[in-house]
Parts: C-alpha cells; sequence; structure tokens
C-alpha cells in the first residue's frame, strides 16, 4: 500500500507538469488581449496598452512565459491578476466559501435524493414507483443547469415572487435572520444543482443494487429468514455503494471548481464564476490558477478514490 | 450659421439683450449642442448657468441602503488603474474628480470651488493654462485634509510611466503647479482649447498623497489602496471583493450639505445584462444597473411591470462601417490592407455612394436597436455644436442601382455586377453579437437586390477588438471590404476623437495595428483641418473644422455611420438619478435619492 501510494503521487508530477503545458500553450494560442477594452477607447493612446503588455510580460515568447509561471508557481507564488492586480491565491480564497457552500450543499441534497430512492427503486424494479422515479431520472439529467436555472428564475423569482435571483455574500442581518436569508438566496442554486446531480446519482444507485441484489449471498440472508430491511441495508447497501462511494469521490473537485453555468446565472461569486469571467477578460494568470488548481484536485480525488475503492473492497489489492 | 451670427448672438447675452436659455435655444435650432453653446458663451467669458439637478432630502442619510448591479464587476477600485468603465464606476463611488460632465455637457465642481473660466480667470486668453481653486475643508475619508498637493501628486503618480497608469495620457504631457495650499494650475506645452480633461470627469478623480505617496512607480501594484480606497467622495469603503460585491456606507463629514441620502451602498456584479435588467425594471431587486445591452423590446415588456424603467443616456457613441479603399486581398511588405495598394471596386466613388444608400437605417434603429440608438449620417454627433448639418443620410436601391449603372457596373449572368472583370462581392465583417449580426443580414439583402454581394463575416469580440498583432481578424487589421464596430467618444470635446480621421494615425504593420485611423483614408485637408482644430482657441472655429472633417469622411462615403448609440441603464421607479452621457453613471451618486 505504501510504495503504492508513492508511484502514484510519482506519476502524478509528471501528468500534472504535461496538464500544465497544455494549459498553458492553449492559452498562449487562443486569441485575445486582457486590455482589449482600452483598444476602443479612444482616450487610452495605444502606447499605455503597449506598456502594460511589456510590463506584465504579455509579449515574450510561449515559452519564456511558461517557465516564468512554472517556477514562479513551485516557490508558491501564483501570479496577480491582470485584471484586479491582486494575488490569484487571495481572490481564489475569497471565492472558495460561497462555491463550498453552494456546491457542497447540492452535492448533499442530491445524495439525500438519490440513496433512497434508488434503492427503493431498485428493491422494486418495474414498479410504479421504479417507473417513475426512472422517468424523472431521465427528465432530470437531460435537462441541462442552465435551463432548469433560467426556469426557476422565472417561476420563483419573476411569477411567483417569492426568491431572490441575485445570490449575495453580505447578507446584511445577523442571527435567524441571516439564516434564513442565506437559505431563501441558495435554494434555486442547491435545487438547481442538486436535482441534476440527483438524477444521474439514483441511475447508478438503482444499477448498482440491483446488480447486488441478484447475488447468492442474498438469497442466503433472505432463506436465513433475516428481516427484508436487514437483508438491504446490511447486505446488499453495503456492496452495492462501492462504485458509488468513488463516483462521488470523483465528483469532489467539482466542490471545489464551482459550477461554472449555474454560479454565472445566480451570480454567486464562487471559482467558477472567477473563472469565466477571467476567461472573457483574458485574464491568463487567474485562468491558469484556477484551472491548475482544478487539475490537482482532480488527479488527488482520483488517487483518493481508488484508495477508497481498495479499503471498502478488500478483494482489491494494490501493486 | 456662421462664426459671425453666432458672435453676434454672443454679444446680445453679454448685453443682457438675450437670455441664455434663448441663445441655447436658438443654438440648438442649427444644431449646435448644449456643451458647444456652452463653451462657446464661456470663450466669451459670459457668466454660466448652474446645473440644475433638484435635490430633495433635506437631511443626509434615512435613505436605507442603495443596491446598484454592475454585471461587469469592478475588478479594482483605483481609478488610474481603470482597465474599463467598471472600474472606473467603482471607483466613482468613493472618489471624486474636480469637476465632472452633466449630460448637457457642463461642468459641475465637486472638489473644485468653482469652474474655471476666462470671467473668473481661471482660464488664460493664450489658452496654455488653467487655474483652478480647490473646495476648503474637504477631508479625506480618513480624516486628513485634503489640499493642492493631493492634485500635484495625482497628477505625477498617473504621469509616471512606472506606474502603469491607464489615464496617463491624460497627465503625461501637462505640468501642474501648486500657488497656494488650494490653488492649482495646470500649464499644457501648447494651445490646449478643451483644457477640462485632466481632473476631470473619469480620468480625473484625485487619489490622496499621504496614503498613495509609498506606492508610487514600480511599487504602485502593492498598495493596499488600490482595494480599499480612501476618498472624498459620498459613501466610505466598507468592504470589496473584486468581480463580486463592492460596499460602502454614508460619508458623515460629506462636503456637500444634506448629502447623500442613502446610508449605505452595495455594488454587486457577475452575470448578463438581460437578468440584471430583469433584476431591476420587473423584481425590484435592485435599484439600478447599467449598460443594458440588451434588445429594446425586452426592456419594453418588461417595463410592463412598473417596478423600474429604462433610461436612455445620449453619448458620443457611433456604429457605423468603413469602407476599404486598399486592398485587403494582396499582400505588401507583409501586410494586407496596405496604403500603398487600392482596393479594385471600392477606390469608385460610385460604389461607396450606392452602398450608402443600401444602409435601411431607419429599419435597423426601429426594429433592432429602439430606443439603444439613432440612425444618423454624420460620425460625430455629440455635442450637437459638432455635429454637422450637411450630411444628409438615405435608403434608397433604386438610386443605388442607377448609379451603379451609370457608372458603368453591369450585371452578370448571376446578378452581380461587374466591371472589367472585376466583380462587386465584398466580404463585410463585424464582432459576434446578435444585432450587428441582423445589422449586417439587412444590409445583405439590399446589397443583394442592387447587384452587390456581400460575404458575411462575424468575428468573437475577444479577437476583434484585440490587439493581437499575430490575429489577422482583428478590427485594426481591417483585412477585409468592409466592417462594422461602435467606437466611443468619452468627452465632450472631439480632439481625440477625430484622430481616427488623420493620415498619421493610420493604421499599419509599422505601428503594430495601432494607429486609430482603422479607415486608411486620409486627406491632406482633413489633416490640415484637425492641426487648426488643436490650436485654435475659437471654439466655432474650432466646430466648424471639426465639423469639416466628418463631411470629408462621411462625404467620400468612407465612414457610413449607421447609428449615434444611447448608453441604457435600467433604473428603479423608487429612485432619481441625474444620469450623464460624458461622465461615468455613477458621476453624481452623491445626489441620487429616494423620490
Amino acid at each position: 500500500m505504501g510504495t503504492y501510494l508513492i508511484r502514484r503521487l510519482l506519476i502524478a508530477i509528471p501528468s500534472l507538469l504535461g496538464i500544465s503545458i497544455v494549459l498553458f500553450t492553449v492559452l498562449a494560442l487562443a486569441p485575445g488581449d486582457p486590455f482589449e477594452e482600452m483598444a476602443t477607447n479612444p482616450n487610452i493612446p495605444p502606447e499605455v496598452r503597449m506598456a502594460l503588455r511589456e510590463k506584465f510580460g504579455i509579449d515574450d515568447p510561449v515559452y519564456v512565459r511558461y517557465i516564468r509561471w512554472l517556477t514562479a508557481m513551485m516557490q508558491g507564488d501564483w501570479g496577480f491578476s491582470f485584471a484586479s492586480r491582486v494575488n490569484v491565491d487571495d481572490l481564489i480564497l475569497q471565492r472558495l466559501p460561497a462555491t463550498i457552500f453552494v456546491v457542497g450543499s447540492s452535492q448533499v441534497l442530491a445524495l439525500m435524493i438519490a440513496l433512497p430512492v434508488g434503492i427503493y427503486a431498485a428493491t422494486r424494479p418495474y414498479s410504479i414507483f421504479d417507473q417513475i422515479a426512472n422517468t424523472f431520472a431521465f427528465i432530470g439529467f437531460s435537462l441541462p443547469t442552465f435551463f432548469t436555472g433560467l426556469l426557476f428564475i422565472l417561476v420563483f423569482s419573476i411569477w411567483l415572487d417569492w426568491l431572490p435571483f441575485v445570490f449575495r455574500t453580505d447578507i446584511d442581518a445577523t442571527g435567524w435572520r441571516w439564516f434564513w436569508e442565506q437559505f431563501k438566496q441558495a435554494i434555486m442554486p442547491v435545487a438547481v444543482l442538486g436535482l441534476f446531480q440527483a438524477a444521474s446519482y439514483t441511475r447508478y444507485v438503482r444499477s448498482a443494487v440491483l446488480d447486488v441484489i441478484r447475488l447468492d449471498f442474498v438469497t442466503t440472508a433472505r432463506a436465513k429468514g433475516l428481516s427484508e430491511r436487514i437483508v438491504v441495508i446490511k447486505h446488499v447497501v453495503r456492496n452495492a455503494l462501492i462504485p458509488v462511494v468513488t463516483l462521488v469521490a470523483l465528483q469532489m473537485p467539482a466542490v471545489f471548481g464551482g459550477a461554472i453555468v449555474t454560479e454565472q446565472i445566480f451570480r454567486i461569486p464562487g471559482i467558477g464564476s472567477l473563472l469565466i469571467s477571467a476567461i472573457l477578460a483574458n485574464d491568463t494568470p487567474v485562468i491558469m490558477a484556477v484551472t491548475f488548481v482544478f487539475s490537482c484536485l482532480v488527479v488527488l480525488f482520483n488517487l483518493i478514490a481508488d484508495l477508497l475503492y481498495g479499503w471498502l473492497d478488500p478483494r482489491i489489492s494494490y501493486r | 450659421m456662421d462664426e459671425n451670427k453666432i458672435g453676434k448672438l454672443v454679444g446680445q447675452v453679454k448685453d443682457g439683450k438675450l437670455s441664455r436659455r434663448s441663445f441655447m435655444t436658438r443654438m440648438a435650432a442649427v444644431g449646435i449642442g448644449a456643451p458647444t453653446a456652452w463653451h462657446i458663451l464661456d470663450f466669451h467669458g459670459v457668466a454660466r448657468a448652474q446645473s440644475a439637478f433638484a435635490y430633495k432630502p433635506t437631511k443626509a442619510g434615512g435613505g436605507g441602503p442603495l443596491k446598484i448591479l454592475l454585471w461587469q464587476a469592478p475588478t479594482l477600485l483605483n481609478p488610474h488603474f481603470a482597465i474599463g468603465t467598471k472600474d472606473q464606476e467603482g471607483s466613482r463611488v468613493f472618489y471624486e474628480p474636480l469637476a465632472g460632465w452633466d449630460n448637457d455637457g457642463n461642468l459641475v465642481p465637486f472638489l473644485a470651488a468653482e469652474v474655471p473660466s476666462r470671467e473668473n480667470g481661471g482660464v488664460t486668453a493664450d489658452g496654455l493654462s488653467v487655474t483652478w481653486k480647490l473646495k476648503q475643508g474637504v477631508k479625506w475619508h480618513d480624516g486628513k485634509p485634503f489640499t493642492a498637493d493631493d492634485c500635484i501628486f495625482t497628477w505625477q503618480y498617473a504621469a509616471d510611466p512606472a506606474t502603469a497608469a491607464t489615464s496617463i495620457g491624460t497627465y503625461q504631457n501637462i505640468k501642474v503647479e501648486k500657488i497656494d495650499n488650494f490653488t492649482i494650475k495646470v500649464v499644457f506645452e501648447k494651445a490646449t482649447p478643451f483644457w477640462a480633461d485632466a481632473f476631470v470627469g473619469a480620468v480625473g478623480m484625485v487619489i490622496p498623497k499621504h496614503v498613495f505617496e509609498p506606492f508610487k512607480g514600480a511599487a504602485s501594484r502593492d498598495a493596499p489602496a488600490n482595494l480599499k480606497p480612501v476618498g472624498t467622495g459620498a459613501y466610505k469603503f466598507v468592504d470589496f471583493k473584486p468581480g463580486d460585491i463592492l460596499r460602502g456606507e454614508r460619508n458623515p463629514e460629506y462636503h456637500i450639505a444634506n448629502q447623500p441620502h442613502f446610508d449605505t451602498v452595495e455594488v454587486k456584479g457577475g452575470g448578463d445584462a438581460v437578468s440584471a435588467a430583469r433584476a431591476v425594471i420587473q423584481t425590484g431587486e435592485f435599484d439600478y444597473a447599467w449598460n443594458m445591452q440588451v434588445e429594446d423590446e425586452i426592456l419594453l415588456r418588461m417595463e410592463r411591470g412598473g417596478r423600474g424603467k429604462a433610461v436612455p443616456v445620449p453619448s458620443g457613441n457611433i456604429e457605423f462601417i468603413i469602407l476599404n479603399t486598399t486592398d485587403p486581398w494582396t499582400e505588401v511588405d507583409g501586410e494586407r490592407s496596405s496604403v500603398k495598394t487600392k482596393h479594385p471596386t471600392l477606390t469608385d466613388p460610385a460604389v461607396r455612394q450606392a452602398m450608402n444608400l443600401l444602409i435601411d437605417r431607419e429599419s435597423v434603429q426601429k426594429f433592432i436597436y429602439g430606443r439603444g440608438g439613432k440612425a444618423t449620417a454624420n460620425f460625430v454627433n455629440a455635442p450637437a455644436r459638432f455635429t454637422s448639418p450637411n450630411m444628409k443620410y438615405e435608403f434608397n436601391i433604386e438610386k443605388a442601382n442607377q448609379i451603379l449603372d451609370k457608372a458603368g457596373w453591369v450585371r452578370g449572368a448571376d446578378g452581380i455586377r461587374a466591371k472589367d472583370g472585376k466583380k462587386l462581392k465584398y466580404v463585410y465583417q463585424t464582432s459576434i453579437n446578435a444585432p450587428r449580426q441582423k445589422n449586417q443580414a439587412i444590409v445583405k439583402q439590399a446589397a443583394q437586390r442592387a447587384g452587390i454581394d456581400l460575404e458575411l463575416k462575424s468575428v468573437t469580440a475577444s479577437v476583434y477588438f484585440s490587439s493581437d498583432v499575430a490575429n489577422p481578424d482583428t478590427y485594426s487589421k481591417f483585412y477585409c471590404d468592409m466592417e462594422m464596430y461602435t467606437t466611443t467618444m468619452l468627452q465632450p470635446d472631439p480632439e481625440r476623437f477625430m484622430l481616427q480621421l488623420v493620415s498619421w494615425e493610420i493604421a499599419n504593420k509599422e505601428n503594430k495595428w495601432q494607429g486609430r485611423n482603422i479607415s486608411r483614408y486620409s486627406s491632406k485637408e482633413a489633416d490640415d483641418a484637425f492641426r487648426e482644430a488643436q490650436n485654435s482657441l475659437d471654439p466655432a472655429r474650432r466646430a466648424a473644422l471639426f465639423v469639416r472633417m466628418n463631411d470629408i469622411f462621411c462625404g467620400d462615403n468612407i465612414l457610413l455611420p449607421i447609428l449615434a448609440r444611447t448608453r441604457m441603464a435600467a433604473c428603479s421607479n423608487n429612485l432619481v438619478v441625474n444620469p450623464s452621457g460624458w461622465d461615468n453613471d455613477l458621476w453624481m451618486i452623491n445626489a441620487w435619492h429616494r423620490p
């Protein structure tokens, strides 16, 4: 196990390097200029833009910029945003709480729906409940979040006028009112993301449970005269959830990476909206940092998922 | 109306025979806008009227929170680092210039005790300097007094290339001298008719010396105040998260009595224009949103809810088409569209004239932009004194056909006109933006009926407006036959704007396509007119020269103006604002109030 872990971590280094090279080159090849807004403004002489480009080192060759970025990154210097001239790590830390709160609660919501529904549907396959659950699951993951998000805004904010659709991090209240306001503004984004995720989880849980429920040991458990509840919870679900746990672990980077579309629609100041505004502003240091952190998280959680797998299912051994 | 007549009228105003108001009305009648008229009176030393904006509240505070939605969020709060208007708006909540521009192009003093004029001796007759008297008793948010030293420092800070300020263009060629603690003198290198640039409006916000002094030059990025401003404005800084939210609270020591009305101010960012309009006009979650790049039809539908309205503010921005008279398809010395080449067909004035007749401006205005623009035949549309009365637009396919027939362009078997084997087939490019693509389609349709074939090309805005030297699709490279975009005019004086029409600004390989004359067309007359206008201290003569330049380019059908754009904002019915097309949206946030 120890050598396995070390080997995996060593493999991660070249893959992260590779990822960063690809990201950097793609960004360098992509057209655009962080100071493009100045181009159409006749009050700003072009020399100003040129001087800024030179000062921020945008005109250097790609490999020079990459090596500069890499050495700085190694020393923990993430660079600073061209747009706000603030250090990138500060920007990311500012955005992290909102993302963890919204995306994290949506994952919790998704699991709270998917687990009971999936298990119940699988224990009674092709019943009415199963059919309905399946239909909704299909609809749920066929509808993209930008569509459901706008639909929710239209219904709950504009027609019914119940919920605010602009997410605010600075609610001007204390105590219970603060919680209430926070809850109210989080309902829509959490529901949009959670229901979408729940739909795909439900399908996974159902099929995983269906696979297990047919196995001989379940029949044995039933033959022993155990109650159905104990059979399902202790014997079926425990085994069936192994692939689901991996799936959830692989979703964890998203909790930190944010949900780009949903954050944009509800104006949640999270990592996703930071990334999209950085892309729109051609703010290379921010794009690099966010995507790179994201790829690190993906690599890390893949490793964690693999380790979890072995821990949950001792039949799998590490070599 | 010529210079002499205007001179006579000014004389009457001076003698008290003609009221200011009727002077303005008469000027307006002949197409001279208020800002120009103001300038004319100002030049002749006639007292200026105070700008009238009724501020009703009788005490400061008590207005509750003011919630503003800037869907493009401010990312930094140093006005001299502002990359776009969004950053200027964010800074304007806390900082103030010496004077701002109101919608009529009048200067309104903020940190100045009075607006300099010939009359009070602030503006000299030779146009070489201007003296500002500063308001006394103004305090920075940290309690330190505001003095002339702060203005001097602002100039030194912005003019230092190492600071990398975006306002350097305004400050690098002037000198600022301290006369006493509350008087400064701005000295120009040469006679400058338009003196109201430094310390005025969006680029004029004054920053405190005691806060920024250690951070002048190369260390400018490290200043904590770049994100935690200390200004003189009506609201004090509370909290800022770049790209997300900005909060301020009422400045109890604000230097204007009974202002501001609101206790706190909140500027939220993110999202898109349509939903921002919705949050203000439809649901009323916010009081004000800016830059409503939304089709007018959608805004009108939202307004039916009755909680808010769209506020159109006229500006100098112009949406226009350029016809390329150089050859975009032949490479000479490593560049296409070089002035050394000639376009095979667009050099024929008849073709250009026909093209101009094929733009259905009225329909574009009516069906696409609505209140967002006004059909025009002029490149300069505001202030009105600089607007040419000579240009007319017309949509007439038949006439276009006649002109082309007469010039010998004959329709071929494919319906496309040709002469000497050269066909009237053009590539017409613009940025990707729904109204622009509709506009392209309208022009293409009309052109087809006149035997001109247009190939429509649309480029992502981030490429089109980039300064990427390696990319062939930028608007400044102009590697196609015709292109369309909006150019902005931020000051009520067209001098900088007119640089787009002079020969030494032609964009080419040598200046890395940074030159501002994108059309590549030049005329000695326009060049001379510009040089004269630069030094002409007589506003009437100056206006006439700029009008002449406009007429050369529009009359030769090089620039085909389509719409004078208006800036759209969304405003709650429960808020009184004082918008200005010549300054930031938040220029007078100190006086916003509930009705």
